[in-house]
């Protein structure tokens, strides 16, 4: 992590000074220098680093330029909104996803697991924005049924418990979602087709145990270490997929934050939003590897 | 090259759907590299554009519509179509070349160079690939080389990574330790015997890779951080449509976009038929 603050505070460095862009054209010299000095950006760049650093350990990555509180909270406060995007694409993807593709890779000719087929192939090549687009198009310019932007009624950090708030959701949701789903079909379907190949499963079902179980039993579960891999890896991009999303539906998130932030040089709000991505990271990646040993007696946590 | 034998081509073309992708593909191919033959007009010629065009329905005069400037909708497709293969095409050819270097490299020598470059690789993953072209494009500035570049930076580590796990089971097996005690150098081993057995899952890689490439510039696009206004991509000339699309001018962006699905699915439809036909794991 002190790699990518170094990384990410070089490039943002380099990219150029948000004192012109802070600042109303027709600025005095004079006050573009107290700007800079007061930001401490007059400094050379391994005295601002210096400082950069023995601050964050402090846990204060600096105030945001733009909107001079620390860059942190204003992370902070967003991710609620994100996280719930995220998590509830997550949800609906996996809940969705692991039956399909269990039934698309049991019967692969019939007309059900070709058309899961098709709309997992459909999932991936489609572009969450345009997928996004077309949404507001429908549900909202031409039957005006949905919002199209904002979040709505928020109760205890999620918008999820009032009637407004869940209206706000459904589209954003469900755009973050169909990639997600698709995806997660895919790999299902694939894992199960080289299981079932399995000298094991062959057995099972000579046994004579009922179909049933040999599927979602014996199979079903050990494809399921790939698929949990994959679906914590693509945790994180769903959170920066929100990007995405979050631009079309105007939504209050950090996906937003970030974008407007680039576009304004906001260097700490930029660091802090990385740094929150990676730590994110590291947790799922833990997670990851605990739910390895409930699905997997082999893998045993030391 | 294996894969070109004819068992494994005749059998690509048993699947219809495939079939079809690889028409609809060559189809988009050339539509891309004649784009003056096939176009109604030439959209960035400013003197074959009229303003009392502006906002033309589709069907009509114009078969796709107009924009605000009296562009052809389906004119801007062809010429954007153009700008999204290159990009797509282009990154991909790049990544493959630094991807498939770094992993023979890093599979063949191990060591701290195998450290150094798998070290970079995760960093790099540990942060998803829009991210990193967000900000690549964000600190760079808009230009069609600069997102092939970016995409290439983002896309290598996946042909590198797979490229050293392949390379790192067949370094032992015998025709590579034979190629060695017959005095063949590191290069030549490398390139003339492993190799050639890389390059199965790369390809399949490559097809999807191309078809992510695509999706990444048109979304960077749509961010306005992608290909400048000068050279609209699809992913652009949906974002330019989007600007309007609240006055119920709809196709200039539903349009755009229908070919990109299209492009992507025939990208797709290939790339899922050659994962099939090439996985050894799911032969009887």
């Amino acid at each position: 992590m002190s790699v990518i603050s170094f990384i990410v505070f070089f490039i943002m460095y380099k990219a150029g000074d948000p004192v012109e862009l802070l600042l109303p054209p027709d600025a005095t010299h004079q006050e573009v220098v107290q700007m800079r000095a007061y930001l401490g950006l007059d400094k050379p760049f391994t005295t601002q680093y210096a400082i950069f650093v023995k601050n964050a350990l402090k846990g204060d990555i600096g105030n945001s330029y733009i909107y001079g509180q620390p860059a942190v909270d204003i992370v902070i406060e967003r991710f609620p909104a994100t996280l719930e995007l995220s998590f509830l694409a997550m949800f609906f993807s996996v809940i969705l996803g692991i039956p399909m593709g269990v039934i698309a890779s049991v019967k692969p000719k019939a007309i059900l697991s070709r058309s899961i087929m098709f709309f997992s192939l459909a999932g991936i090549s489609i572009p969450v924005f345009w997928t996004g687009m077309v949404f507001v198009l429908i549900c909202s310019v031409y039957l005006g049924i949905l919002p199209s932007s904002g979040r709505g009624e928020v109760l205890y950090f999620t918008s999820a418990f009032t009637w407004d708030g869940i209206k706000h959701l459904i589209m954003p949701v469900i755009t973050l979602t169909l990639f997600q789903l698709a995806l997660i079909i895919r790999l299902t379907r694939t894992g199960m087709m080289e299981v079932l190949m399995q000298d094991y499963i062959k057995l099972a079902k000579a046994k004579g145990l009922p179909n049933r179980i040999v599927i979602y039993y014996h199979a079903l579960k050990n494809t399921l270490i790939p698929v949990i891999t994959v679906i914590g890896i693509q945790f994180g991009q769903l959170i920066a997929f929100t990007i995405v999303t979050e631009t079309i539906f105007a939504w209050p998130g950090t996906g937003k934050l970030i974008i407007d932030s680039i576009q304004n040089l906001d260097r700490p709000v930029v660091v802090s939003y990385l740094l929150m991505v990676a730590f994110i990271f590291v947790i799922i990646n833990f997670m990851v590897d605990v739910i390895y040993t409930f699905v997997d007696p082999r893998v045993r946590v030391k | 090259m294996k894969i070109f034998e004819n068992e494994i081509v005749s059998e690509f073309f048993e699947d219809k759907l495939a079939v079809a992708g690889v028409f609809l593909f060559i189809a988009f191919i050339f539509c891309a590299l004649f784009p003056a033959l096939l176009s109604p007009q030439n959209p960035y010629d400013l003197e074959q554009l009229f303003l009392e065009n502006s906002f033309k329905a589709p069907f009509g005069e114009f078969l796709l519509g107009s924009d605000e400037q009296g562009r052809d909708i389906l004119s801007a497709i062809m010429y954007g179509l153009r700008i999204s293969l290159y990009v797509g095409v282009a990154s991909t050819i790049l990544s493959v070349l630094i991807g498939l270097i770094a992993g023979l490299v890093s599979g063949y020598f191990g060591g701290i160079v195998d450290t150094i470059i798998m070290r970079i690789a995760d960093i790099q993953l540990s942060f998803p690939a829009i991210l990193v072209a967000l900000i690549i494009m964000a600190l760079w500035g808009q230009g069609v080389t600069k997102i092939v570049i970016a995409i290439t930076i983002v896309n290598w580590v996946y042909y590198a990574r797979t490229a050293r796990g392949v390379v790192l089971s067949e370094k032992e097996k015998d025709y590579a330790q034979s190629a060695k005690a017959l005095g063949m150098n590191s290069i030549g081993i490398m390139f003339k015997e492993i190799l050639p057995n890389i390059m199965a899952p790369i390809i399949v890689i490559a097809t999807v890779r191309i078809a992510n490439a695509i999706i990444l510039e048109a979304t960077l696009s749509f961010l306005g951080l992608g290909v400048p206004i000068t050279e609209p991509s699809l992913g652009s000339l949906i974002a330019n449509g989007y600007q309007v699309l609240f006055s119920g001018y709809w196709w200039g962006s539903v349009f755009p976009g229908i070919v990109l699905m299209s492009l992507v699915i025939s990208i797709n439809l290939i790339g899922d038929r050659l994962r099939d036909v090439m996985n050894p794991r799911l032969k009887r």
